[in-house]
């Protein structure tokens, strides 16, 4: 059984943002970067299944500059067994048609039986690479997928996914399938001193796509911080002892609740 | 035109849908463009069509197939590209909810396109949409155009738009038969985990928790906070993927959406997906120790520091005020 990962490097999830000076997008240069988080679960979930089954081969793919190698190694270090990294160094500007394009020209002769990303990115957030990718792949996908029989793996691939309000739903795919993974999925594991010398010794293939033009692009125009809907007092000045006395204070005189 | 989607399980309306036409309508108001509603249908009366033709559209479409009856991403995608064939729309508008999400890029990129997602707000400039969606978990907004030819693909974050808003008028209904191809997915019975036990939404003051709680052992402090308060304690996604209190507490897309008269958000950033279940709130408080969170943009009062520090002294002040 062949799982192909695929994991993006985005900007830490804390880092104090500054919007670079063409005003379409960050200042990447000082932002400390890290694996988004719902690629790490879908990276996590792979290697349970192969574990699960007790055959087969988990391939990392990663889309981005040479610094995502970070990302790949430590995918690399927990468990995966090699990776394939397309090497674009400006990602920013390609749209989420773009990059699934991309990807599939990298991983197609690969024929994996299961296909798994994130959710979502952290930075871009357009959720739906996944979706074109399987479409351009001509496989079925399944997004917000929250558990994965991992009993049941035979030429089909029984999974949960999460609707709204609480509700879930199992579906049984017809593999090859791509799964968007949700975060929380399994509690992800961390990379041995083992697992780190391992990975140095481990194929990461690199490849340099053509990225083609897409008539029906979105482009981002101007990127600024959100209009505030409200008005915030802020109490206490930044010392948080003095903000919580006038916050009851507040709560006492102008919301009424104590 | 414009192709507005109505979802609904087994004729029972998606409530957002409501938002999408009224989305659809002020679209169509700003390019001069009407709107015609889509309503996949599998066999049997659709109920729900006369219920949609009540509202100020040029059409109701309800797309049937037998294989519509139940939700399938496959079975979606090739109704939905019959209907955009058949019509040729200049934008098509959703509401974000997790449906579309599953079915619309696939859709899009059958015919070469994509989704610009999420969208909160838009403005119309020379005959086309200038759309702005949060990126970066919230913390920044961007505009986004989108080139070559119509169709557009668009979908607006639950909220955006007022259903109540939406005007009302009378529509034509017309069916329009679709085949759908073979299905490689075989859905079972939606249902719910376990039943919420608890019922936030009738919670008169919540104090809810989040990444910046640190640790279950710290969930004690923002107890004492709402036991003295009579408030009920909830959290964002995290918490409850760590187990550090269970599902039915989880406030946001994924969990309920609850409009208290008071939110006291402890160490919560304010990701889309917990924004969208409280931002309803009477009053919202927040207290985190970056300046630059995404909740302050929503909270009435904000303290930007340590919630270890403010919290117990926000439960000795308020056990003195009670006496």
């Amino acid at each position: 059984m062949k799982i192909i990962v695929l994991m993006k490097q985005v900007a830490n999830k804390d880092a104090v943002l500054r919007i670079s000076a063409d005003e379409k997008w960050i200042n990447e240069a000082d932002v400390a970067q890290q694996t988004n988080e719902s690629d790490g679960y879908a990276l996590e979930e792979a290697l349970r299944m192969k574990e699960a089954k007790g055959e087969g081969e988990v391939i990392v793919c990663s889309l981005g500059p040479q610094s995502a190698k970070t990302v790949i190694k430590d995918a690399l270090a927990r468990g995966a067994d090699r990776a394939v990294h397309v090497v674009v160094d400006d990602s920013k500007t390609l749209s989420p048609y773009q990059i699934a394009a991309a990807i599939v020209d990298a991983i197609r002769e690969e024929n994996a039986d299961l296909v798994f990303a994130g959710l979502q990115s952290d930075d871009s957030s357009f959720g739906q690479t996944g979706v074109i990718l399987a479409e351009l792949l001509g496989i079925p996908h399944a997004t917000i997928v929250i558990e994965v029989d991992r009993s049941k793996l035979n030429g089909t691939v029984r999974l949960k996914r999460e609707l709204e309000s609480g509700w879930y739903q199992w579906f049984t795919y017809q593999t090859p399938a791509l799964l968007t993974i949700q975060s929380g999925i399994s509690q992800i594991r961390y990379a041995s001193l083992k697992g780190i010398m391992a990975a140095k010794k481990k194929e990461i293939r690199d490849v340099a796509p053509t990225i083609a033009d897409l008539a029906g692009k979105q482009t981002i125009q101007k990127v600024y911080l959100p209009l505030k809907t409200k008005q915030t007092q802020l109490l206490g000045n930044g010392d948080a002892k003095a903000g919580a006395v006038e916050l009851v204070e507040k709560l006492k005189v102008e919301v009424r609740v104590i | 035109m414009i192709l507005v989607f109505i979802e609904h399980k087994d004729c029972v309306l998606n409530k957002t849908s409501l938002e999408a036409v009224a989305a659809a309508q002020a679209i169509g108001k700003d390019l001069g463009l009407k709107a015609t509603a889509v309503i996949p249908c599998g066999s049997g009366e659709c109920t729900l069509a006369q219920e949609i033709a009540g509202y100020d559209l040029e059409k109701v479409i309800v797309a049937k197939s037998e294989k519509l009856g139940t939700y399938t991403p496959d079975g979606y995608a090739d109704a939905w590209e019959q209907v955009i064939k058949a019509t040729n729309p200049q934008y098509v508008v959703m509401s974000h909810t997790y449906q579309v999400r599953d079915f619309a890029p696939k859709v899009a990129a059958r015919l070469g396109r994509e989704v610009v997602g999420d969208v909160i707000r838009y403005r119309a400039e020379g005959g086309k949409l200038v759309l702005t969606r949060r990126i970066f978990l919230g913390k920044l907004d961007a505009d986004v155009t989108v080139g070559g030819e119509a169709p557009y693909f668009v979908t607006f974050q639950s909220g955006s738009f007022r259903g109540e808003n939406a005007a009302k008028g009378s529509a034509a209904v017309e069916t329009m038969d679709v085949s759908v191809g073979d299905l490689r997915m075989t859905p079972e019975a939606p249902f719910q985990e376990a039943k919420a036990s608890v019922d936030l939404t009738k919670s008169e003051i919540i104090v809810a928790v989040g990444r910046g709680i640190k640790s279950q052992e710290n969930i004690a402090v923002a107890q004492q906070l709402a036991d003295v308060l009579g408030a009920d304690l909830a959290a964002s996604r995290p918490i409850c993927d760590n187990d550090w209190l269970p599902i039915d507490r989880q406030i946001g897309s994924s969990g309920q959406t609850v409009a208290p008269k008071v939110y006291i958000a402890l160490g919560i950033s304010g990701a889309i997906q917990h924004i969208v279940g409280m931002k309803n709130a009477g009053t919202i408080v927040a207290i985190n120790k970056d300046a630059e969170a995404p909740i302050f943009d929503i909270a009435d009062y904000g303290i930007v520091g340590d919630l270890f520090e403010a919290v117990p002294v926000m439960v000795e002040e308020i056990k003195k005020a009670n006496g």
